[in-house]
């Protein structure tokens, strides 16, 4: 069974935007019979609620445009995952206007916590988005052929983008069970490959769990943490940061730091979005970037 | 070197009630901040001074002058702000002598150090 090597795939945003995506084939030209329908499911992230500097003074304001945006989808997404940083600083009031918002959304939702969720104790997180599925926090499931592995990289205390040895052992079981046929996508906070150490947009021991998903034919690695759009192919891995929807933050080396990025007020809405993926038997996976515009 | 041992003692309790007054006063942006004889600005994903030197008892403010938010969370975990955003300030006093390695939880590549020494006899306190 050979894996396509190249598909170019071209969609349209409801804004009108096309990003023509590049990449290797999700998906083997024999795909699996238990490979039903397909699944299409929507990407948000970084949406630190709580935050009130003038790079986006109204973060509420476009946590709320972006579920109205994803309300308003042609087709329902099977699901909505949040990878991470729901909130500013884990406050339990920032939380509660984070889930009074969230809980608009038409789609079950999904939410990982970055870093920003779990400051002090998880504790405050825990009580916003616990699933009974989760008792650590991370957790799989299947869904139109497609198996979902989702992770938390931001539980160690001294280093930001680690899953840990009993993690790792876990994902590790989890996949073993799983055919090189399947689809895999993976969703965690952090970038699991080393994007830019430097600031520490990396997880440290990322590079157990990638090698576990070397043997699948077809894997797409989800992540959020850096505000920004990056995408990145390894091998039969397909990466994908995404946007944030309260502020962008600088490029890879481009600032002496991390951190918010002022763009002009009439520009905001241009950096800050959602990802809508779609995953079809015999048809290229597609990702569109959304902006709020 | 009784008294000496006393001194310090009182100064621990007195410092562990400040300490509670402190953590009362929490979140941020602290109305009224207490004297304090060091203050770290925490500016450009750097605590600055460090390493530090005071003596046991002593008060530091610690202020986010950045445009991001930090933490600082000893290593042992004898003390953490939580997040602290732009502007926002919080104050500790330590009340051991010791070496205390702290970090930012969010950005743990941010290191810094407080060297905490016993606390100064006054010699009036001999007489």
């Amino acid at each position: 069974m050979k894996r396509r090597d190249f598909i170019e795939h071209v969609s349209w945003t409801g804004a009108g935007i096309a990003w023509t995506l590049s990449s290797t084939g999700l998906f083997t030209a024999e795909a699996d019979a238990a490979m039903q329908g397909g699944v299409s499911f929507v990407q948000i992230s970084d949406s630190h609620i709580g935050f009130a500097r003038p790079e986006n003074p109204d973060v509420a304001g476009t946590l709320k445009k972006t579920v109205d945006a994803i309300n308003a989808l042609p087709q329902r997404p099977a699901f909505v995952v949040h990878t991470g940083d729901v909130t500013h600083l884990s406050k339990a009031d920032q939380f509660d206007a984070a889930r009074s918002i969230l809980s608009t959304l038409k789609a079950p939702l999904i939410v990982l916590p970055g870093e920003h969720d779990v400051i002090g104790s998880a504790d405050n997180f825990l009580a916003a988005f616990a699933r009974k599925d989760a008792p650590k926090g991370w957790f799989s499931f299947d869904q139109g052929g497609v198996h979902f592995v989702s992770l938390v990289n931001v539980f160690n205390f001294e280093i930001d983008g680690k899953l840990g040895p009993e993690q790792v052992d876990w994902v590790e079981k989890d996949l073993a069970a799983q055919k090189a046929s399947t689809p895999i996508v993976v969703f965690g906070h952090v970038p699991l490959y080393a994007l830019y150490p430097q600031w520490g947009w990396t997880t440290e021991d990322g590079s157990k769990v990638l090698s576990f998903l070397s043997r699948f034919d077809a894997v797409t690695v989800l992540n959020g943490h850096i505000h920004q759009v990056v995408q990145h192919t390894e091998g039969n891995i397909r990466f994908a940061t995404a946007a944030s929807t309260a502020y962008p933050q600088p490029a890879p080396g481009t600032a002496d730091k991390p951190g918010p990025l002022k763009v002009p007020d009439d520009q905001l809405l241009h950096v800050l979005g959602y990802r809508t993926v779609e995953l079809h038997r015999e048809a290229a996976a597609a990702f569109a970037d959304h902006d709020l515009v | 070197m009784h008294t000496t041992l006393s001194r310090g003692l009182s100064a621990a309790t007195l410092a562990l009630c400040l300490a509670g007054a402190a953590s009362a006063a929490q979140p941020a942006a602290a109305p009224s901040l207490l004297p304090a004889v060091l203050t770290v600005h925490v500016k450009d994903f750097k605590y600055n001074p460090t390493p530090a030197t005071i003596h046991v008892g002593d008060r530091v403010t610690f202020i986010n002058d950045d445009d991001e938010a930090h933490t600082v969370t000893a290593d042992d975990k004898s003390f953490d702000s939580e997040g602290l955003d732009t502007g926002n300030t919080w104050q500790h006093v330590f009340t051991k002598p010791g070496t205390y390695a702290y970090f930012c939880e969010l950005h743990p590549y941010m290191k810094a150090t407080i060297v905490v020494l016993p606390a100064t006899p006054k010699e009036d306190n001999w007489k």
